[in-house]
């Protein structure tokens, strides 16, 4: 068999694994949503005990950065999010992690500038902006709330 | 069915991040405000409520259900406080999620162990 070069391309791109971008969103879509899952499950349980909405996520929300801990602490987290990507970081626990990582990460340099600052590392950020566009989108809302009613 | 959108909705928010990772290189730090901030503005917009009301915890999981979280926060305390609920609401809103992670993060720091991160 003499393949043409167009030929042996094609040949090429049936043989060789699907590309990195495709095993990374497989990866993510998968273990990220297999968290939203689980919080789907605990959002359920709270319900049935007969919490609010509003309670019943908040405390999802609570158990699963709970849970990011402990897998953080057992390094679990880590070896996940290597393949998981962007699937373990865009959940809540991918937030406690960045929390979590560097408070046990930075112990060394003590408690206030190693702890207590190297918390923020990414969380600092996610709460500035977030509380600043909330901050903003408050004031476009009373302004505009006369106007709504 | 509720569990088979919050996989599925949950998981595709998560692909999103996977593709701006992976087609822009930007870091993690910048993946979370962009979608904490996209959660706020979304919405702003009333666009977010459905997707809750329809995803569960699909939609509240993933960050940018924390910038919607924020952005409710807000338009509640607004309607009862007026302005001053700008600057309120979103800390009440979010205050069990940062405080737990915080708390979390420092019980952590007092009686974990670092592992390798390699």
């Amino acid at each position: 068999m003499n393949p043409t070069k167009e030929q042996y391309q094609q040949m090429v791109e049936k043989a060789s694994p699907p590309s990195r971008v495709v095993q990374n969103c497989l990866w993510a879509f998968g273990v990220g949503g297999g968290i939203c899952l689980l919080g789907e499950v605990l959002r359920q349980a709270y319900l049935a005990q007969g919490r609010t909405l509003t309670d019943a996520s908040t405390l999802t929300s609570i158990t699963l950065v709970a849970l990011s801990t402990l897998f953080t602490c057992l390094g679990w987290y880590h070896k996940l999010a290597v393949h998981a990507g962007a699937g373990t970081l865009v959940p809540i626990t991918g937030f406690a992690n960045a929390v979590v990582s560097p408070a046990v990460e930075f112990r060394c340099e003590g408690f206030v500038p190693g702890v207590g600052c190297k918390m923020f590392l990414i969380a600092g950020p996610v709460i500035v902006y977030g509380l600043g566009a909330s901050a903003l989108w408050g004031v476009v809302y009373y302004l505009l709330r006369p106007l709504l009613y | 069915m509720t569990y088979l959108w919050a996989f599925l909705v949950g998981g595709a928010l998560c692909v999103i991040g996977q593709l701006l990772i992976d087609y822009t290189s930007i870091t993690p730090a910048r993946v979370l405000v962009t979608f904490v901030v996209s959660g706020v503005v979304l919405s702003a917009l009333g666009l977010y409520k459905p997707l809750v009301e329809f995803a569960g915890a699909g939609a509240t999981v993933p960050i940018i259900g924390f910038g919607h979280l924020l952005a409710e926060g807000v338009r509640r305390s607004v309607d009862e406080m007026g302005l001053l609920g700008a600057l309120m609401g979103g800390c009440i809103a979010a205050s069990a999620g940062i405080t737990a992670s915080l708390v979390c993060g420092l019980l952590a720091a007092m009686f974990g162990s670092s592992k390798d991160q390699n």
